[in-house]
């Protein structure tokens, strides 16, 4: 079974699938329009839920999030499958593949064979495409990959049945049936006001608001837990942001690719000049990251830089408050 | 961030020639796609991480040697697990887990449950009783 499958190299393995998936069907769906359609762009702080030794930082939703609203919006059925043993997961996988359609898995993390160990952590929210077999192995469409890659069996049946936080229970999904007309600019529309919404929301924890939280901690941190400890979960914030899948300043410049996109497909000349506003403002959430890494290279410098990486937060929340708010009236 | 400023530093992902796509804008200010070896400041904020672990390991190593824990401890922090995660994979309450943390109880332990914990960490049952055949005496 090897069914011709285009790998197409993506930021983010959701995006990347999905988009993968959809174009297998003839249908050219971009990894920014997917993203921007399925509402990706987030922020969230969970101080209560420890990750690595350190708080939740997200730079986007809870996984599986983008595809489902993807698909909402644009009216594709996508049928889930998860199974409690892997005997069944694999017969269910085995007989998709036979009749031609290439699946996709959710899988963890740490058992993925092809990945460099620094990567390899208990995450479980990774997607890949499996698009065939030969010689009892698995062929493999990782989208963060530069190429395709094989597993075994025994391979495949680990990291689908990784354990832990999000645990995929062989968790497996293909698309059911397309719709013979869909309304992208309708779809594109909803995207954008829900990412307004989520990025404007009056929580503590979500948006803008959270990073205003993230900052007010910072400030905090040195004297409540140590420098130590602080510089570990400014450490977590930095991999959340620009760690393999965010195609660069936490989502920020797919985020533009998108809206980019958007302003031709609306004709809308104004999302033009909003994505350029985003570029800058991911250049600002660059600079965030580079300045924290300098704490790393430099042990004993001025004490208040934990505050001046405090201000910065503060000052990008504050740009994208504007920025969503004014997106919210252009839409 | 423009083309010409994704960073191509040496990262860990450039060791198996994996490579990150980044969204950057060309000279006209449209967006495109470029592949990245890595960036100084991510590898930085990873390796701090990588330390952190590291140091876990070699505590827990010399509570083992200090026969202050079992060796499913050190295994556990070599694999990057803790203690819930640990009993979601062999199937025990974690506060089972967390007994057969104590040296006298995992001498105890029958040959069915020593064969659990080191089928989850990949090894023989021998490698889970002495982890340290050189240093241990």
């Amino acid at each position: 079974m090897n069914i011709p499958f285009e790998h197409r190299q993506s930021a983010h393995c959701e995006n990347g699938v999905i988009s993968n998936l959809l174009n297998h069907r003839g249908v050219r769906i971009s990894e920014p329009l997917a993203f921007g359609i399925g509402s990706g762009l987030f922020f969230t702080y969970l101080p209560f839920i420890k990750v690595n030794f350190a708080p939740g930082f997200s730079y986007r939703p809870m996984p599986g999030q983008i595809f489902r609203k993807l698909a909402k919006r644009l009216g594709i059925r996508v049928k889930h499958q998860r199974f409690s043993s892997p005997e069944k997961a694999r017969t269910a996988l085995e007989e998709k593949l036979s009749q031609g359609i290439p699946v996709g898995l959710q899988v963890g993390v740490y058992h993925l064979t092809y990945f460099p160990d620094e990567y390899r952590f208990h995450f479980n929210a990774h997607n890949l495409v499996v698009y065939g077999k030969e010689a009892g192995d698995y062929l493999i469409s990782d989208p963060v990959m530069d190429y395709t890659t094989r597993l075994s069996e025994q391979e495949l049946e680990q990291v689908r049945f990784a354990k832990g936080a999000l645990a995929p229970k062989g968790h497996l999904y293909y698309l059911e049936r397309l719709p013979e007309h869909y309304d992208l600019q309708r779809a594109i529309r909803k995207g954008i006001r829900q990412t307004c919404n989520d990025m404007l929301a009056p929580v503590p924890i979500v948006g803008v608001r959270a990073m205003r939280w993230v900052a007010r901690n910072i400030r905090k941190w040195p004297t409540t837990i140590g420098v130590k400890k602080t510089n570990h979960y400014l450490g977590q914030l930095v991999r959340m942001q620009e760690e393999i899948g965010t195609g660069g300043g936490g989502f920020r410049f797919i985020y533009a690719a998108f809206l980019q996109e958007a302003a031709t497909l609306l004709d809308m000349p104004i999302l033009r000049q909003r994505s350029a506003e985003m570029t800058a403002i991911g250049d600002a959430w660059r600079d965030f990251a580079l300045d924290i890494s300098r704490i790393y290279k430099n042990r004993n410098p001025d004490a208040d830089r934990y505050d001046k990486l405090a201000g910065q937060l503060a000052t990008i929340a504050e740009r994208e408050k504007q920025f969503f708010t004014q997106l919210r009236r252009d839409i | 961030m423009k083309k010409d400023e994704v960073p191509q530093d040496n990262g860990s992902l450039a060791k198996k020639n994996v490579h990150e796509l980044c969204y950057a804008v060309d000279e006209n200010g449209q967006y495109t796609t470029v592949r990245s070896s890595g960036w100084e400041a991510k590898t930085l904020a990873l390796n701090e991480s990588l330390q952190l672990i590291d140091e876990r390991i070699a505590a827990t190593k010399q509570a083992v040697l200090a026969g202050a824990v079992s060796p499913i401890a050190y295994y556990m922090e070599l694999h990057r697990m803790d203690v819930s995660l640990l009993s979601s994979y062999v199937g025990m309450h974690r506060w089972l887990v967390k007994r057969h943390f104590h040296p006298k109880r995992f001498a105890k332990l029958k040959e069915n449950i020593l064969r659990k914990y080191a089928s989850v960490f990949g090894i023989s049952v021998e490698q889970l009783k002495s982890p340290f055949p050189q240093s241990d005496t």
